[in-house]
């Protein structure tokens, strides 16, 4: 159920804007691969470009290949609503759909297969992937009620739940904590530490302490300047790039010398 | 006590000025906000009043004059009024409503954008010019469809009875209705499908919607109180239509649903233009008091959006 991604050459453009350029890169599976940077050097695009959500702006386009298990991403006639499904997505900040509700958002991914789901499936199925999301205890009594009346904490939880309950390949992660205060951003990292046994997961963050507290490999982006393309710059293990990066820039990063 | 001393000792704790912007622009408001009430009330009770004699005059008073009693003479005009506005609107939403999302969610940026101006333009069209177009242009045009429609699916009682001959019928009159009313729903539900948050459509597409699941799962719940607001402002233009109606429907004081007959049931406001040019004595009246049921209709019909609105405020996109 989890998934080893494979960028070669990767470049990626918003029209006739390069946003990111030449990316190289293994993500392994089981594993938690953190993408950390400055601001606009791409990590956010290079991660939508993994399940092609950054296609959502008009004109945006890849060169290169991206494979998934060996299957190209971008090959000719690969829908990218297919690529999607496999591939699930965690948002800044947390998106239940408001009018569903909270038992309605978990299988809102699943409703869209028009699986015609009979009640005690939906139900085990609903269950498990709040169970997944460490959200049953919190949420079981009032599976009814709209998710948006949870605590931001507890919707990026469901967020969460929403997305396994698709049973991904990959779990994409785009800065899951940046609106969360530290007790649920606590919660959403150890949880990041129990999916990783069953998915491929990548996480975006800004946060350092994050990255090194959650991730087995880093990978650091960074910008030459304003309008030039974001680049990799380094990735490893993340042990080794908190503590002997090969290159400067990661290390003056790291230690917050800018960025 | 401690804020006392505070004030003792910081001079910016002073009683606070009264500040000429805020008293200026707090009085402008409230006056804006009272003017209506005023002007509501004045409008109401010019109805009530001039409407009173053809409420309270006896019946067999009504008779002795020749005008006949007031609620069965006033009763197809209101049939007519909400019978054409609702087949406008049948005709009219589903048809918004697509373009309206082929504009916010389909089309090129530049397209959308020349088309939302020309969509905007068809609201300016005075309603005369529609009357006219639809007596001398979609009137003839619809004829045929009369003819078809009363041939192939007479059976159904909406098109049964024998097909007019002018197409001057309220199938035609809910065409020019329709459009109409297009521009004003479509407007309003472009505005409200722009304002998705991005964060949901992005939620429905990662999650593998294609584009119409996305917009059923994120654009249309939250949407929804727009799109209802957008039809009853549309609704209500179409109710108190005048001008269009009076030209292309020949009507008459009749109930029945049958849209291509001859007879076709007449809408209030269509009637009051009608026919108050050579009223006089009571049946002035008489035609204010259909105004006052107009009003009513009216009325009723945005209490009852204004309910459906809320009803589910829990689950609206605001919280």
């Amino acid at each position: 159920m989890s998934k080893r991604i494979e960028a070669k050459n990767l470049d990626i453009y918003y029209g006739s804007f390069k946003a990111v350029e030449d990316i190289s890169m293994v993500i392994e599976p089981r594993s938690v691969t953190a993408f950390i940077g400055p601001s606009g050097c791409g990590k956010s695009t290079m991660l939508r470009s993994l399940n092609r959500m950054h296609e959502v702006i008009p004109g945006a386009y890849v060169e290169g290949e991206l494979l998934l298990d060996g299957h190209d991403l971008y090959g000719p006639g690969v829908d990218p609503v297919n690529v999607r499904r496999q591939i699930g997505m965690v948002f800044q900040r947390p998106n239940p759909f408001p009018t569903m509700s909270i038992k309605e958002n978990v299988l809102a991914g699943l409703k869209l297969n028009n699986r015609k789901m009979k009640g005690s499936e939906a139900d085990d199925v609903a269950e498990r992937a709040l169970r997944g999301a460490n959200l049953w205890e919190e949420v079981k009594n009032r599976l009814s009620l709209p998710g948006s009346g949870l605590s931001g904490g507890q919707q990026q939880r469901l967020c969460i739940a929403r997305a396994i309950a698709m049973q991904p390949e990959v779990l994409l992660m785009d800065e899951p904590c940046s609106a969360l205060d530290p007790i649920s951003t606590l919660a959403i990292e150890d949880l990041i530490q129990e999916l990783k046994d069953s998915y491929t997961i990548v996480i975006v963050t800004h946060n350092m302490q994050q990255a090194a507290r959650v991730s087995d490999a880093t990978a650091f982006f960074n910008i030459a300047g304003t309008g030039a393309p974001g680049k990799l710059i380094e990735m490893g293990p993340t042990d080794k790039i908190f503590s002997t990066p090969d290159q400067k820039s990661t290390e003056d990063y790291i230690t917050g010398r800018f960025g | 006590m401690s804020s006392s001393t505070i004030a003792q000792t910081d001079s910016s704790l002073r009683p606070a000025k009264r500040r000429i912007g805020d008293t200026v622009f707090g009085g402008l408001s409230t006056l804006s906000g009272v003017s209506i009430l005023v002007i509501l009330a004045a409008v109401a009770i010019f109805l009530l009043a001039q409407a009173l004699p053809a409420l309270t005059t006896a019946p067999d008073v009504l008779a002795e004059q020749g005008y006949g009693e007031f609620w069965g003479w006033v009763l197809p005009f209101a049939f007519g009024t909400v019978w054409a506005a609702f087949l406008a609107l049948l005709i009219a939403v589903p048809v918004s409503i697509g373009i309206a999302l082929f504009i916010s969610h389909y089309a090129p940026r530049r397209l959308a954008q020349s088309l939302g101006y020309l969509i905007d333009l068809l609201a300016a069209v005075p309603s005369v010019v529609y009357g006219l177009w639809g007596i001398f242009q979609l009137a003839p045009a619809l004829q045929p469809a009369h003819l078809w429609l009363s041939k192939y699916l007479g059976w159904f009682p909406l098109f049964s009875g024998n097909p007019s001959g002018t197409g001057r019928t309220i199938f035609t009159t809910a065409f020019v209705l329709a459009v109409m009313i297009l521009p004003i729903i479509t407007s309003l539900c472009r505005e409200v499908f722009l304002q998705t948050p991005r964060l949901h459509e992005e939620a429905a597409l990662a999650l593998g919607s294609t584009r119409w699941e996305m917009i059923r799962m994120a654009v249309f719940p939250f949407a929804r109180a727009g799109i209802v607001s957008a039809i009853m402002l549309g609704l209500g233009r179409a109710l108190g239509e005048t001008m269009a109606v009076a030209m292309v429907l020949s009507g008459a004081g009749v109930i029945h649903f049958k849209v291509l007959t001859q007879q076709n049931p007449n809408s209030i406001a269509a009637n009051i233009a009608l026919n108050f040019p050579e009223a006089f004595g009571l049946r002035v009246n008489q035609l204010i008091a259909s105004g006052l049921v107009l009003f009513i209709i009216t009325l009723a019909v945005n209490i009852l959006a204004r309910w459906i609105v809320s009803r589910r405020a829990q689950y609206s996109g605001a919280n």
